[in-house]
């Protein structure tokens, strides 16, 4: 155990993956379809995308797990098969990987706490449900991301610790306000994130998805003044998508990608990958860059 | 009387559903929407006037400062409970006819898309500002926006869309429910949303916050 964590302490720049969600539906995937039902019925395309971000260079890849807890696939009536999914998804991102890292990806329930939509015990127990399934499929750490409210994140950290000996990670998503600050959709900041996040247990916090990766460096300015110690992770957006003959296009190409990389080190950035819209070309581009550094 | 008007507007904009209600604290121990909404009734303020002077007043203060992000999800959250709370008290005047709703608005999150925590948070800001929401849920096709705009006559169609993978389907609806209802005006948002897009699909209105959306629907009663 320790094995990211160690590999980060050493100085090292480690690389990420990219999207899934884009990729399976090159595949095929239809919206409205399930994604992690696809871990038991489309196996070989699933290991494609992860082998892809493999050969372009990653030293770790996520699992196709992002909507794994109850709340998300019980809406398509999956709600008892949780753990085999996740399961699945782990097993599948493991054989991709060989000797690479597998981050298993925890996203958000879509339930909100304050509304009473659940109880903590409830989104407590989902998410251990979920992690227990990734844990046993085989990953190395447990990758909470897109987290908006503190209180989601902390039961997810939580419920990750207790119930696995995985590395336990967690990002959240920021978005520039009018005032220029950096707010998740909650209203938390980077600053307030960083605080109860390391309080819950994260060994390495950070922020996905978002407008791009040019944001991404005042953030992890941020999160840096905040905690000089703590490990960050980065996983970027292509840019905002744009509309072209009935498709969604995310503008930023790898080259734009990989330009900003040194200046996300040097922000403080130890692992950088990509959210929607990224690709393995994108991915490699940035192993590239680092390798450069 | 303004001045119980002007409290049940405070509710709402900082979110006091009820004296029992430990939120906000700098409003702790008072009455809420709640009380206050029952005691203006009493004391035979019209229903139609706590409504426009009181509850819409509040939800258009916290409506304006969610667009300029001096407040976020969780302080609308609360406003739409100090709003529905108070809305109980009023509704027996909407059913008698006593208080007019501005219109209808129909509003759905499109289909393939399971998302609906921003199509929630407009539909109850819609309702906060006099309108009539008909919620037709997550995961809408075309056919059920179309048979909602054929039951309600002259009503604004809203389409919701959190993944660029589904918002293309917006297209597809708005088509739909145009050719099925000439004339019909859609409104189109969600986070990879753009006033390009909008022009792409040929919907008519397009707001990156709610409180455009109320403003767009109120200019066009």
């Amino acid at each position: 155990m320790g094995k990211i964590l160690d590999q980060i302490k050493t100085g090292k720049v480690l690389v990420s993956d990219g999207a899934w969600g884009t990729l399976l539906q090159q595949k095929g995937m239809q919206p409205g379809e399930c994604p992690e039902e696809w871990n038991l019925t489309h196996p070989d395309e699933v290991f494609d995308i992860a082998r892809s971000y493999i050969e372009a260079g990653a030293d770790m890849i996520e699992t196709n797990s992002f909507g794994g807890t109850v709340f998300k696939v019980e809406k398509y009536g999956l709600g008892n098969k949780v753990f085999e999914l996740n399961k699945a998804a782990a097993e599948i991102s493991r054989k991709a990987a060989g000797d690479k890292f597998v981050i298993g990806s925890v996203g958000p329930t879509g339930k909100i706490l304050m509304m009473g939509d659940v109880t903590e015990e409830e989104l407590y127990a989902a998410f251990a449900e979920q992690v227990k399934g990734l844990e046993a499929g085989g990953v190395d750490a447990i990758m909470i991301e897109t987290m908006t409210d503190l209180d989601e994140a902390r039961l997810a950290i939580r419920a990750a610790k207790k119930n696995t000996s995985c590395e336990v990670f967690c990002t959240m998503t920021f978005e520039k306000t009018v005032q220029g600050e950096y707010r998740s959709m909650m209203g938390v900041s980077p600053t307030d994130m960083v605080e109860t996040l390391v309080a819950a247990g994260a060994e390495l916090i950070g922020a996905n998805c978002g407008n791009g990766i040019a944001n991404m460096i005042g953030i992890v300015e941020e999160i840096r003044k905040a905690n000089p110690e703590i490990p960050v992770l980065v996983h970027a957006n292509a840019g905002m998508p744009h509309y072209h003959d009935g498709q969604t296009i995310f503008p930023e190409s790898p080259d734009e990608m990989a330009a900003l990389v040194p200046k996300i080190i040097a922000a403080g950035a130890n692992i950088v990958g990509g959210c929607c819209g990224t690709t393995p070309g994108h991915i490699c581009r940035v192993r590239e860059a680092v390798d450069k550094m | 009387m303004n001045d119980l008007l002007r409290k049940i507007a405070d509710c709402i904009e900082f979110g006091k559903i009820n004296k029992a209600a430990p939120y906000p604290p700098q409003m702790k121990g008072q009455d809420g929407a709640d009380e206050l909404t029952r005691q203006a009734l009493d004391e035979g303020v019209k229903a139609q006037e706590i409504l426009t002077s009181g509850l819409m007043v509040g939800m258009e203060k916290v409506g304006i400062k969610f667009r300029e992000n001096k407040v976020f999800v969780p302080q609308v959250l609360m406003s739409a409970k100090a709003m529905s709370t108070a809305m109980i008290h009023l509704k027996p005047y909407f059913l008698s006819g006593e208080v007019k709703q501005k219109g209808t608005f129909i509003i759905g999150t499109v289909e393939g898309d399971l998302h609906d925590i921003g199509k929630n948070l407009v539909s109850m800001m819609v309702e906060g500002n006099g309108w009539k929401v008909v919620d037709l849920g997550t995961d809408v096709k075309a056919e059920q926006f179309v048979a909602a705009i054929k039951e309600h006559e002259n009503a604004f169609v809203g389409l919701s869309a959190l993944l660029t993978t589904t918002m293309v389907n917006m297209e597809k609806i708005t088509k739909a429910v145009k050719e099925a209802v000439p004339g019909a005006k859609v409104a189109v948002g969600g986070a990879p949303v753009t006033d390009d897009f909008r022009k792409k699909i040929g919907a008519d209105a397009y707001s990156s916050d709610p409180q455009g959306l109320v403003e767009y629907l109120n200019a066009n009663v």
